[in-house]
């Protein structure tokens, strides 16, 4: 056991190879998948908040049920839409780094649109009445909304961010695995625990815990900068 | 210049009535007072004429050559995280006037209120009076044809409200139409050309300040009246 711990600090000592590579595959993908989330599920978010149409409830209830989607499911469902047979199979994007950008998206963007929701739905019902009597057109009343919760927004952000980070159903059925390619943080740990790779296993997982409490300390500081700044977060 | 019709006007909220065929005509010019104890409509009134309620039935008009260009100050200043520049420049934004214009205006009805050292400051970290003084210049920079406020002085101190006052004044004289909602019937006594009394959402009476406010008619407007005269009218009066 004590080697394992020698060896294990070896390795986040020395920056070994393979702790670095899997770890810069797995930041790449889920802030890759936090990009593209950010950018489909925030306006879908403030637009599901802000307008009125029939289902709007049941829109709702979906986008928060969707929150909690396991992932393994959303890697099996983009597994069948990437697969060769499948409609975007032709894309050959399967067993790709992308095909795990995709699936992570998919995880992502429901969180983060409810997410956005509550919080446009809260900010609306605030500033709206103010901003519909100033003349303000719809679009650049959903800017400013947007703008007036950027805090609240960056906080949704790392939170999607540590969710895809450390989930392995995803990447895994989408991925493959593959070593060198589309091994990642959690597929590598769950690999080599079963080989008895301990250290590299226990390496990864030290900075996937690293990591996590880093977002949680920027969310933490974001918050204190908001409330100092402008009051409130 | 905007002189508001509003006509059998209804509004109801989870089936309770808030006006009841609210029916008044507010002269163009000068400050309307709507005045009347809480829960008779003021507000609500405040925010149909606004366009922000639509009513249930009945109509509301607004004279004028164009659609006036409205500013409206609510009971709690409502203000976007950013500096206290940067609240008064958004107002600014669907005026069509480029930006160094709105900068400069921006900065001009700060300084009206008093507020040009904050200018760069977060809004929502700003005093609870220094946010309604914002609110108010936001208001001014607009040059609106139509203002509506709902109490706009409740939570400034005694300079401060001379200040607003003064400012409401400015923008009265300068054509607007101004429509304010007070319970500081001195203020309304200081401001006002004419006053509404609203009772359970309709209004019971509306003439001259002085003459509502001296010899009511109605029942309602008397007894309103006389919980609120001698702490406030007299006062302001000596």
């Amino acid at each position: 056991m004590l080697d394992t711990f020698n060896e294990t600090i070896f390795r986040l000592a020395t920056l070994d190879r393979d702790v670095v590579s899997i770890a810069a595959l797995s930041l790449r993908v889920s802030l890759a998948a936090v990009g593209v989330g950010l950018l489909l599920g925030v306006p879908l978010g403030a637009l599901v908040a802000v307008a009125r149409f029939p289902g709007r409830g049941a829109v709702v209830a979906l986008l928060n049920a969707f929150m909690g989607l396991p992932p393994v499911v959303v890697g099996l469902f983009v597994y069948l839409l990437l697969s060769r047979s499948g409609p975007l199979g032709a894309a050959g994007l399967l067993f790709t780094p992308s095909a795990m950008i995709v699936a992570q998206t998919a995880l992502a963007t429901p969180l983060i649109a409810a997410l956005t929701r509550q919080i446009v739905a809260d900010a609306e019902a605030n500033l709206g009445p103010q901003l519909r009597s100033l003349g303000l057109s719809a679009v650049r009343r959903s800017a400013v909304v947007i703008y007036d919760v950027r805090f609240s927004l960056v906080t949704v952000a790392l939170a999607a961010f540590g969710r895809l980070v450390s989930e392995i159903g995803a990447v895994l059925v989408v991925g493959g695995n593959i070593d060198g390619y589309t091994r990642t943080m959690t597929t590598a740990i769950s690999l080599e625990t079963q080989k008895g790779d301990l250290s590299l296993a226990l390496a990864l997982g030290l900075v996937l815990i690293a990591l996590v409490v880093a977002i949680n300390a920027a969310a933490l500081g974001l918050r204190g900068y908001a409330a100092r700044a402008y009051g409130s977060a | 210049m905007a002189a508001i019709t509003l006509d059998k006007v209804e509004v109801a909220f989870n089936g309770k009535t808030v006006l009841d065929r609210l029916t008044t005509e507010l002269p163009p010019t000068g400050v309307t007072a709507l005045i009347g104890p809480n829960g008779a409509g003021k507000s609500v009134t405040l925010r149909v004429i606004d366009g922000l309620v639509a009513p249930n039935s009945g109509s509301v008009r607004i004279s004028g050559q164009r659609p006036p260009r409205r500013a409206f100050v609510f009971q709690r200043p409502v203000l976007v995280r950013a500096s206290a520049a940067a609240n008064v420049e958004l107002a600014l934004t669907p005026l069509r006037i480029t930006r160094a214009e709105r900068k400069a205006r921006a900065r001009a009805a700060l300084d009206r209120l008093g507020l040009s050292a904050r200018a760069d400051h977060p809004a929502t970290l700003l005093s609870g009076g220094e946010q309604q003084r914002l609110a108010l210049a936001r208001a001014w920079a607009i040059e609106p044809d139509l203002v509506l406020l709902d109490e706009p002085t409740a939570n400034l101190d005694p300079a401060a409200t001379e200040l607003a006052e003064g400012l409401v004044d400015e923008i009265s004289r300068r054509g607007a139409k101004v429509v304010l909602v007070s319970h500081n019937l001195g203020q309304v006594v200081r401001l006002a050309d004419d006053v509404v009394v609203l009772s359970r959402g309709r209004a019971v009476e509306h003439g001259p300040t002085r003459a509502v406010l001296t010899s009511p008619r109605s029942a309602e407007a008397q007894a309103y009246i006389k919980g609120e005269l001698p702490w406030t009218f007299f006062a302001a009066a000596s």
